[in-house]
């Protein structure tokens, strides 16, 4: 088996892992301060890049049903959170069946379903199925929220899967695969340079209304970091050149720190730490995936629009 | 053998379509004589708390559950007793003859697990009622046998009463300190609803009409 350069990132990106476990073991064998929570995240991260990896290996197929997957507990960790009615327990369901629908598009290459089917359809036919019910008190309420978590959790990440699809092109013969690897490395990458730049730095807050832990140091240091490894990147997974990995290495930060701070309101709102509990150390699977919410469609478009 | 099938399927099913944020499982009695006591939502409280249980114990573990329901007709007789190993107890029984209890008795003299509802019914979905007395007559005749408090939300949203339709919902399950007898059958009572008070507390569910 000969290894491309797909590989090779793969394997970079373990390397990373490796390293900054290695800091966090020994920051946290000297500081006398808890730092249980932090080991508990670089684990997770162990498994979570393993899970990512396995798929990634398999093949496309398997890839696309993690992102169902992924989609599956985190509108289930949305309903879960909500208020919700009781009369709304089958259109809840029909929002469920939605997962599986959205990702045969995906596997299927179907784009103009793929790009139509929550946002029309299933737009459209939620209302009707709770009108069903006849219960009109919460109906307003009931029909937005049930819509949002949709958007959000099933048709946002959707993009991420899409990507895989896309095929290989004379300026970057890893495709899509490419791309999703592009994306989602840099997704993380940028939190985790977010939080450490803020906690090692962090003085001026920057929305602190929403999330009292962000700062401007943070973001800046953050959208710096993720910039300079596009720009490093972007050779080697795709097609892009100068222009458009530094058009990149800025959506994906900034894009990241919204949806971030966006799944933060949300949680305020509803008076709740984290979204879940799946996690360990990260919290829920939104918690996990709330930049990626916005940073999939927004990277999807970009690349469609210049590359395909 | 069936048993072990059917709890290996439910399993999967809990922990994949519910999924599960259980406090304090190791609190959960792994040797008998012990009683497990939980409020009543859904049919799938037994199968839950049941599939916390490792499957190695489980004939070792008894749901206790309506006569009047289960029996009521012979598959579910026949599912009832195979399957979920239940000991049936006559519902509205106290006035009869003979004790309604004493298959619970007769279990935990055998060093069982007996799980309970003393809600006495799901009832409405994720609203507690009255807890019944029974338990506390089991507490009185095994005064060793410790009675541990599990509150669970979110069973009564997957599967409701008169419901057939199972939506997925993350279902919390929050597991008590055990509750030791001390002497008296009312006090045990207000122990156990007090300790139910402090375990469903423990977190601001989501608002569910």
């Amino acid at each position: 088996m000969t290894l491309d350069t797909i590989h090779w990132v793969i394997i970079g990106i373990w390397g990373i892992l490796a390293l900054a476990s290695v800091i966090v073991f020994a920051v946290a064998k000297r500081s006398d301060k808890d730092m249980s929570e932090l080991v508990q995240r670089t684990q997770s991260w162990w498994v979570m890049v393993a899970i990512f990896t396995l798929a990634f290996l398999v093949s496309k197929t398997i890839s696309i049903i993690v992102f169902a997957l992924i989609s599956f507990l985190a509108l289930k960790e949305y309903f879960s959170m909500i208020p919700t009615r009781r009369t709304d327990r089958r259109v809840l369901f029909w929002a469920y069946l939605s997962i599986p629908v959205q990702y045969f598009w995906v596997y299927d290459s179907y784009y103009g379903m793929f790009a139509v089917f929550i946002p029309v359809y299933m737009f459209l036919f939620l209302p009707f199925a709770s009108l069903l019910s006849q219960q009109t008190d919460g109906f307003l309420k009931s029909v937005g929220t049930l819509n949002w978590g949709l958007m959000l959790c099933v048709f946002s990440i959707s993009h991420a899967a899409f990507l895989l699809i896309l095929p290989p092109t004379p300026e970057n013969m890893s495709g899509g695969a490419g791309l999703l690897l592009f994306l989602i490395f840099l997704t993380q990458f940028n939190d985790v340079a977010q939080y450490t730049w803020g906690k090692l730095f962090g003085r001026h807050k920057i929305i602190p209304g929403v999330s009292p832990n962000k700062t401007w140091e943070g973001f800046l240091g953050g959208v710096g970091t993720t910039f300079v490894l596009a720009l490093l990147t972007a050779p080697l997974v795709t097609p892009f050149g100068m222009l458009h990995a530094a058009a990149a290495g800025l959506l994906i930060p900034v894009a990241g720190f919204v949806g971030d701070v966006t799944v933060s309101a949300l949680k305020r709102d509803l008076g709740v730490k984290d979204t879940g509990s799946l996690i360990p150390g990260h919290g829920g699977i939104l918690d996990r995936i709330d930049s990626l919410t916005f940073t999939a469609p927004l990277f999807f478009h970009f690349t469609r629009y210049f590359y395909y | 053998m069936l048993q072990k099938a059917f709890y290996i399927v439910i399993k999967i099913v809990v922990l994949f379509l519910l999924g599960l944020n259980v406090r304090r499982k190791e609190l959960l009695p792994s040797t008998g004589p012990a009683i497990v006591v939980a409020n009543h939502n859904s049919h799938l409280d037994t199968m839950v708390l049941m599939a916390l249980m490792p499957l190695s114990r489980l004939q070792d573990i008894k749901p206790v559950a309506a006569a009047d329901y289960f029996f009521s007709s012979p598959l579910k007789a026949w599912l009832s007793k195979n399957i979920l190993g239940i000991i049936p107890v006559e519902r509205g029984g106290a006035n009869k003859s003979n004790d309604p209890l004493k298959g619970c008795y007769d279990a935990l003299s055998q060093g069982k697990v007996l799980v309970l509802f003393p809600e006495g019914s799901r009832g409405e979905p994720e609203l507690m009622t009255d807890l019944k007395k029974g338990v506390s007559y089991l507490a009185e005749r095994f005064p060793d046998a410790p009675t541990v408090p599990v509150f669970t939300h979110g069973l009564g949203k997957a599967l409701p009463k008169g419901s057939f339709l199972l939506v997925p919902f993350f279902c919390d399950i929050f597991v008590g300190e055990p509750i030791t007898w001390t002497g008296d059958r009312t006090q045990f009572m207000t122990t156990l609803k007090d300790r139910f008070n402090e375990l469903s507390s423990e977190k601001n569910f989501a608002p569910w009409e």
